[in-house]
């Protein structure tokens, strides 16, 4: 291997990282908020891609059905509580929940799109794809949200299972590509950097400081943070444990959603592409302890990196190396944070 | 447990009910329609919606089943099929792996079977459970030999391969290793992706490293477009094959002009509009084509649906012969299909003509196959 | 006696069922079964123990590649030849099952929390790829004419003949299991969930449980692959990847991952839910799409909202409680355990020497000293945050002194294992309660008991400890009873008042026969009269010559029971002496007074 192979391999696994290194901040938003070990997270980048493929070729993407159903979904599981909380309440969920999805409807079906500039059309698919995240949150994690880990998992596995499934309905078992947000191509030496690529590194740099202000500075992200730190003493602060969750999950699923609009002109977006991604996202996160988000994106960009190295070396053993070399680093994070005793 | 088999019982029995009466031919069909081979599943699940409900005066109940792309649930199925629906035959599975583990299964139960899968492993008649199965997709070998035959001729020295780390990519390559082998063409890379990856930027840097006169990517659907279109933006100039497992038009959808000029073997329903009129199998494919469109859409049609109908036309030259010797649901209607299908002799498919016999059960020859070259985002015969 | 009868008409409906069932029936049953046995294992691993495992399936294909390998390889080395049939083909894959699994075990269960779960991820998917991937055994494509099996010259070609042997290794490995908890190393193994710190200061090895549990479900997952790989004759890797590893584990939280049963509910369920929605769904909606698995995740969902400890907690409600109650009567037979040789009174037990525990910059114990002799009561008191709990974890080697001795019994303990501490007879309680809630009082205080008894794992499969375990046991009913515990013996911890739980946690502290009890805050939360029991027990302790170290806040109770008090403020020592003279100490009365409380 000479150089330039080595770092034509480097720009390869960093820019797979990168998005790796997204997910793995949504997972550990969503799992230190909720306990949820959230693995749909990667259908967000299968749907978020997949839809936005579907506005462009003028094609109906089946997702704003599920945004519909699941919209009168959680109308009818949420009036009665809020018909007791009185009239504005019922007004906000009818307006967010029903009336919200027949307007995007509506525009996707009569305003062909299809024509739209590309911004407003990745705006679009991300409005039909960000708010199942809070619908899911509340129709299948907030009724158990207090039980264990293991059962929260567990219910993630059926969700997951459930979007896949809806997945192939919707897009069909083939995929699909996006044109790319930028043609332009940039030669720095002996490297060719696709405007595409830097896209997606700008992206992830962009997202993960936006993050660090949101949790930093604004109240909203303080909120998050003091329920991911004490779930009691949080909602003794008057921080609703609810509230926190759709939050956590409208941000992870906006996460994912422009993960997928992110790589969708770099490679093929299938229904199911988002599982082996959202795994990879999720070994960087739990190199990251589930806590700590710059550790989290390391160990997601490193996942990147052995990936691209151990494709060039051995690729059918690929998956071999990787998930193999996982083992020591986890050994060794796991020795060298401190050890917290954990109770059920 | 216990709940549950009253349950089920009074389900098989609402089932057995509302299926088929006794002397309906049953098919059964085990198709991959979701999991990892999807996009080859549905369109022969599709196709089976297009058969016909009655062969030789009898009325003919087809089952579908899908196994997930999974192994276990293939033999579970076909269990099924067998001790439940009580079917004449069986068609699929869709993949390879699937189709091998239910050769036993049949065998046990003395009832044929048609795979819809690739490898020449599933009728190599030197197993003598291979005596039940049959199948209709060209065989690897054919395609392979094909492939080589034309890069020998074009003057290709050495060529690179990429497949599909599974029974896909590793059936290509046994097959078409050797018989380059024998050619004297050189293999300078031989490397493996996953149908899902998002990048293969890894194996095309090797490949390029290798400086092969032609790449050769044995992938199915839209994932073989990704090292095609890989390979062409780190500068790649020389010849691309594809097999014909992309022959649908995502493919073409999904790489776009960076398949250019790409060549690969195909079954002729490809471009059945392109075949001569002399040749007796535009016809038959055409006849599918069209069928096929008309229920899901204009440029709908893929090869692999053509395998289902295959089996289906396979099946209605072979029910007449077996009608006259038994009666069917019976043993030895069973038998006497398998006979019947063993000695079908020029029945015209949609992939090509079929003369089956005792060691050969796939039956195809050279008509099975054309080259097709990728041209202006479609398909164009060039021989 | 009435859950045997339930069992025996289960067994029996087993029994028979070949004979009535339709072929497919039996076909289902087999699954479920083969299933059901990898299940089983995550129970005992996921469920009990509290080690998520995603890689049972890896277990799955090491069983059945093993015999299929030696089964039908062309050309295999000479020593392997006389093994060149399935039988040797489980030898062969129990043998490297057990390599891998203490090998994998020693690697990942190190790992705590979440890296686990992940580890084993980890080398549940690089082992399917290497299965893939590996040449001689048959690749991707896989491998086929694996022979059926023979048990005693007879082939079992057939799904009905299959049917007994899946189920008679099932319903063994339910019964090895059921025997396996119900015994010393099973509360070993029940308390592993309960934390490590309490299980190793019962003296459990907690390291070297788990490892035994790990063994377990992959030996259990090991012989379902065997058995699979003779039952299909046909092996490719996709039935031992990381979607399957899931549902296995999906099976035993579904079925109830804390019980047994729980097993064989969820395999039975998920394995018939599956083949209902095949049947089902194409009539309702058409044979176009594929609604099996969005139908299949919903129901799934819907279960865990309505039942999320799994159905096997439901369907239990219908089968009778167990009928059996024993009393400490019962155990009168059992000859009782030996007993340590107790220190003669005025034998000083414990010494503390300029103790010092910084954490990071933060010196929690400051050159603490104290000295607890045989026969007294030492009571440490001091405002939170303090440092009383601090002291008490270097004390019972939780943590290790920064520097400064601890000596017990005239030994050097400082940076020994808790464990190792616990056996030279030292007990404790917890500040917070410490029990397993689900299990019955009886059992939590046995747990005390468990470094008196010897018997390991492989006996207690069999119940061949039972004459030991009877004396355990009868110990654990006797420390109970004399806590005052003797009507509650068979009721879950959990449901006891939280006072009542401190006074369990005291009773098993007994049953470990201390020399030196430490006990953290046992009054806080006892009513005036349990207090007061509660002070007459240390008395009579006291009396026969224990030593005690009690951390409490309660000044009545500690001014009326203890022989002298220590105090502590910001990790020093601020007075020490007989109460009456520490009530009365300035420095004392400002701590207090001028302090958080």
């Amino acid at each position: 291997m000479d150089l330039q192979i080595a770092l034509l391999l480097g720009q390869d696994g960093i820019v797979t990282g990168a998005i790796y290194a997204l997910l793995a901040l949504a997972l550990v938003l969503v799992f230190a908020v909720t306990r949820v070990i959230f693995i749909p997270q990667g259908e967000f980048v299968a749907y978020g891609a997949l839809t936005l493929a579907g506005i462009q070729s003028g094609q109906t993407p089946g997702t704003i059905w599920l945004l519909l159903a699941l919209g009168i979904a959680v109308t009818a599981v949420d009036a009665p509580a809020s018909l007791r909380a009185g009239r504005g309440r019922l007004l906000r969920l009818v307006a967010s929940q029903l009336v919200y999805p027949i307007v995007i409807i509506a525009l996707l079906l009569g305003g062909s799109p299809r024509n739209w500039p590309l911004l407003l059309q990745v705006l679009l698919a991300l409005a039909v794809v960000v708010p199942l995240g809070p619908q899911l949150y509340r129709l299948v994690y907030q009724p158990i949200a207090e039980a264990t880990v293991l059962v929260l998992l567990i219910a993630s596995v059926a969700l997951h299972l459930t979007l896949v499934g809806l997945g192939l309905l919707f897009f069909g078992a083939e995929g699909s590509r996006t044109p790319a947000f930028s043609e332009a191509s940039f030669d720095l030496g002996a490297l060719t950097v696709s405007g595409q690529s830097l896209w997606v590194i700008a992206a992830s740099l962009f997202l993960i400081v936006a993050l660090y202000f949101f949790f930093e500075k604004s109240l909203y992200g303080k909120a998050l943070r003091a329920t991911a730190v004490n779930r009691a003493g949080a909602r003794l602060m008057g921080i609703s444990t609810t509230l926190a969750g759709r939050l956590t999950f409208l941000l992870a699923a906006a996460i994912g959603a422009l993960s997928g609009i992110l790589i969708a002109p770099i490679t093929t977006v299938y229904y199911d592409t988002g599982f082996l991604i959202g795994l990879k996202g999720f070994v960087g996160a739990i190199i990251g302890g589930l806590a700590s988000y710059p550790v989290a994106a390391a160990g997601a960009v490193l996942v990147g990196l052995l990936e691209s190295f151990s494709s060039f070396w051995a690729s059918a053993f690929k998956e071999v190396i990787v998930f193999t070399l996982i083992i020591p680093v986890l050994l060794w994070r796991s020795l060298t944070t401190r050890h917290v005793e954990e109770e059920e | 447990m216990k709940l549950h088999k009253p349950s089920l019982l009074a389900l098989a029995f609402a089932a057995g009910l509302a299926g088929q009466a006794f002397a309906d031919i049953n098919v059964g069909v085990v198709v991959s329609a979701t999991g990892p081979a999807a996009s080859l599943g549905i369109p022969e699940k599709n196709t089976i919606a297009l058969m016909p409900t009655s062969i030789g005066g009898e009325k003919v109940n087809y089952i579908v089943l899908d196994d997930a792309s999974d192994t276990t649930t293939a033999v579970k199925d076909t269990r099924k099929l067998l001790t439940e629906d009580k079917v004449d035959v069986i068609v699929g599975s869709t993949i390879t792996p699937n189709s091998l583990a239910m050769i036993d299964v049949v065998a046990e139960a003395e009832t044929p079977m048609i795979s819809m899968a690739a490898s020449a492993r599933i009728v190599d008649t030197s197993n003598p459970k291979v005596k039940w199965v049959f199948k209709t997709p060209q065989n690897d070998i054919q395609m392979s030999t094909a492939i080589v035959e034309h890069m020998t001729s074009a003057g290709i020295k050495t060529v690179a391969f990429i497949g599909f780390a599974d029974a896909y990519g590793e059936g290509w390559f046994q097959e078409f290793s050797k018989i380059a082998e024998a050619r004297k063409l050189q293999i300078v890379a031989n490397e493996r992706y996953n149908r899902n990856d998002t990048s293969v930027t890894g194996q095309v840097l090797k490949i390029i490293a290798a400086k092969p006169d032609a790449v050769l990517i044995a992938g199915s659907g839209t994932p073989a477009a990704l090292p095609q279109k890989t390979l062409k933006e780190k500068g790649y100039k020389g010849a691309f094959y594809q097999t014909h497992g992309v022959a649908n038009k995502d493919f073409l959808r999904v790489c776009g002009k960076d398949c250019e000029g790409t060549l690969l073997p195909a079954g002729p329903v490809l471009v059945a509009a392109q075949l001569p009129d002399s040749n007796p199998i535009k016809k038959v494919a055409l006849d599918y084509v069209t069928k096929y469109e008309a229920a899901h859409g204009k440029g709908s049609a893929s090869t692999f649906g053509a395998h289902a109908w295959d089996a289906g036309i396979l099946l209605q030259h072979a029910v007449p012969v077996a009608l006259k010797k038994a009666k069917p649901g019976t043993k030895e209607f069973k038998a006497a299909l398998r006979d019947a299908l063993e000695g079908l002799k020029n029945v015209t498919v949609s992939h090509g003509i079929v003369n089956m016999s005792p060691t050969d059960h796939l039956g195809f020859d050279q008509r099975a196959r054309v080259m097709v070259k990728i041209e202006n985002g479609d398909w164009k015969l060039i021989q | 006696m009435k859950p045997r009868l339930v069992l025996a008409a289960f067994v029996l409906l087993l029994a028979v069922a070949p004979l009535a069932l339709p072929e497919f029936y039996i076909t289902l049953l087999n699954y479920i079964g083969l299933y059901a046995l990898v299940a089983l294992g995550l129970v005992l691993l996921t469920g009990i123990g509290g080690l998520t495992s995603f890689g049972q399936a890896a277990f799955v294909g090491m069983g059945a590649y093993a015999t299929a390998w030696l089964t039908t390889a062309a050309s295999l080395p000479g020593w392997l030849l006389p093994l060149a049939h399935p039988w040797g083909g489980l030898l062969l894959g129990i043998a490297l099952t057990t390599l891998l699994a203490l090998l994998l075990g020693a690697l990942t269960l190190r790992l705590s929390g979440h890296y686990l779960p992940l580890g084993t991820l980890a080398w549940g998917i690089s082992l399917y790829f290497l299965f893939g991937n590996l040449e001689f055994l048959g690749g991707h494509t896989g491998i086929g004419g694996i022979p059926p099996l023979a048990v005693a010259g007879f082939e079992l070609r057939d799904g009905r003949q299959f049917f007994f042997l899946i189920w008679l290794v099932l319903l063994a490995a339910v019964w090895l299991t059921r025997n396996l908890l119900d015994s010393r190393a099973g509360r070993a193994i029940r308390a592993l969930k309960g934390g490590s710190l309490m299980a190793e200061a019962m003296g459990v090895d907690t390291g070297r449980m788990k490892i035994v549990i790990f063994l377990i479900a992959a030996l259990f997952a090991c012989l379902s692959g065997w058995l699979y790989a003779h039952l299909q004759r046909f092996l490719n890797p996709t039935p031992f990847g990381l979607h399957i590893g899931i549902e296995y584990l999906f099976m035993a939280v579904i079925g109830g991952a804390a019980h047994v049963w729980g097993a064989l509910v969820g395999a039975a369920v998920i394995t018939i839910l599956k083949q209902w929605l095949q049947d089902i769904l194409p009539q309702l909606f058409g044979a176009t799409g594929n609604f099996e698995v969005i139908a299949f995740g919903l129901l799934m969902i819907f279960v865990l909202h309505r039942a999320r400890e799994g159905l096997w907690p439901m369907l239990a409600r219908f089968v009778p409680e167990a009928g059996c109650r024993a009393t400490s009567a019962d155990f009168a037979p059992a000859t009782p355990l030996p007993r340590r040789a107790v220190p003669a009174p005025g034998t000083l037990l414990l010494e503390v020497g300029e103790a010092v525990k910084k954490f990071g910059g933060l010196v929690a114990n400051d050159r603490m000293s104290l000295a607890v002799a045989a026969g007294e009561i030492l009571a440490l008191i001091g405002p939170n945050g303090a440092g009383k709990s601090t002291l008490f974890n270097l004390i019972t080697g939780v943590d290790p002194p920064t520097s400064g001795s601890v000596r017990f019994l005239g030994q050097e303990v400082a940076g020994r294992s808790s464990r190792a501490i616990a056996r030279m007879g030292m007990s404790r309680t917890f500040q917070h309660v410490r029990l397993l809630p689900a299990m019955t009082v009886l059992e939590n205080v046995a747990l005390g008991a468990h470094m008196r008894g010897s018997r390991g794992v492989v006996p207690a499969m069999l119940h061949l400890e039972r004459a030991e375990e009877r004396r355990l046991l009868a110990e654990a009913a006797r420390q109970c009873e004399r806590v005052g515990l003797g009507a509650h013996l068979h009721d879950a911890a959990g449901s006891l008042p939280l006072g009542k739980q401190r006074i369990v946690e005291i009773a098993r502290a007994l049953a470990a026969d201390p020399c030196l009890l430490l006990l953290d805050e046992p009054a806080a939360g006892l009513r005036f009269l349990e207090k007061q029991a509660l002070a007459e027990l240390l008395r009579q302790l006291r009396a026969e010559g224990m030593g005690i170290l009690l951390v409490e806040h309660d000044m009545e109770f500690v001014m009326d029971l203890a022989d002298r008090v220590v105090v502590m403020e910001f990790g020093k020592k601020i007075a020490e002496g007989l109460p009456h003279e520490v009530q009365n100490d300035p420095a004392v009365i400002e701590a207090y007074l001028g302090g958080v409380e």
